[in-house]
């Protein structure tokens, strides 16, 4: 059963990336972009991994899409036609890619994961579990992100603000 | 659902996730919007992400989920600079097309 989960699921994000990167407005992409997030969430679902499945939606689809949602709305981009690449560097850019996956590949085929012992049930990507772990022996870094989230906020008003 | 980890083999998260990295290699160097290049960026760190959750819950640990967690983060923050940035050359060369952006080469 878990197995045509996953075969759907990955269907779902491959396709969906795949039009991410050939849509050719920005607003498609941005809508395949959400459907790839959520089929990744339910990915997280079949792992056992709660709580960053509900983070994942709330965080993704939910702050970072919308807010590509709003600058490709603001900017209006779909008049323009996008161009692309001359056909040499597409050529080029698809057989790079292709080869990157091709090495990946070659690694993967070479490596042991069959050595994890797999319980029954698990219970270590619930909110309980994770914020232990989060506020235990990672409080540190959790803190020094929230410095780090106030200097974005700092740097996108300055940045985005007119000149004055 | 409890079987799940048994009845999928970890070698298809592997490849899953290397097959969305290469997709996302693959849009950054094919497409000319800035946006699109910045979202091929955002799908190269979910392949990352779910590569670290499925380790984690193969391995039964939870220190990978919280790695998730801090490169939702820097994800986030990334993404609220760089269309900052976005909005603010638009608002200069009136193009998000990445070849009007060759100043930068100098």
């Amino acid at each position: 059963m878990a197995q045509y989960i996953f075969y759907a699921l990955s269907i779902v994000t491959i396709l969906s990336a795949l039009y991410v990167v050939f849509a050719k407005s920005p607003m498609y992409s941005v809508i395949a972009m959400i459907v790839c997030f959520f089929s990744i969430a339910g990915h997280y679902v079949l792992l056992n991994a709660q709580f960053l499945a509900i983070v994942h939606i709330i965080v993704y689809a939910g702050a970072i899409m919308v807010l590509f949602l709003f600058v490709v709305m603001l900017l209006n981009l779909n008049q323009e036609p996008d161009k692309s690449h001359g056909k040499l560097l597409r050529v080029a850019a698809a057989i790079s890619g292709g080869m990157l996956f091709l090495v990946l590949l070659l690694s993967l085929n070479t490596s042991e994961t069959g050595t994890f012992v797999l319980p029954e049930k698990s219970d270590i990507g619930m909110v309980e579990h994770v914020g232990k772990k989060l506020f235990n022996e990672y409080v540190l870094p959790f803190e020094i992100s929230s410095v780090l989230l106030l200097s974005a906020i700092v740097g996108s008003v300055v940045l985005a603000k007119k000149e004055a | 659902m409890e079987n799940a980890l048994v009845s999928v083999p970890h070698n298809w998260y592997l490849l899953l996730s290397s097959l969305l990295f290469c997709i996302g290699v693959m849009g950054v160097l094919l497409r000319r919007n800035v946006i699109v290049i910045l979202m091929c960026i955002e799908l190269m760190l979910n392949s990352v992400n779910l590569l670290l959750v499925s380790f984690s819950a193969y391995a039964q640990n939870a220190d990978g989920q919280v790695f998730v967690f801090f490169v939702m983060v820097v994800a986030a923050a990334e993404v609220a600079v760089g269309l900052a940035l976005i909005v603010s050359i638009y608002r200069n060369v009136a193009s998000t097309d990445i070849d009007s952006m060759k100043k930068l080469k100098w």
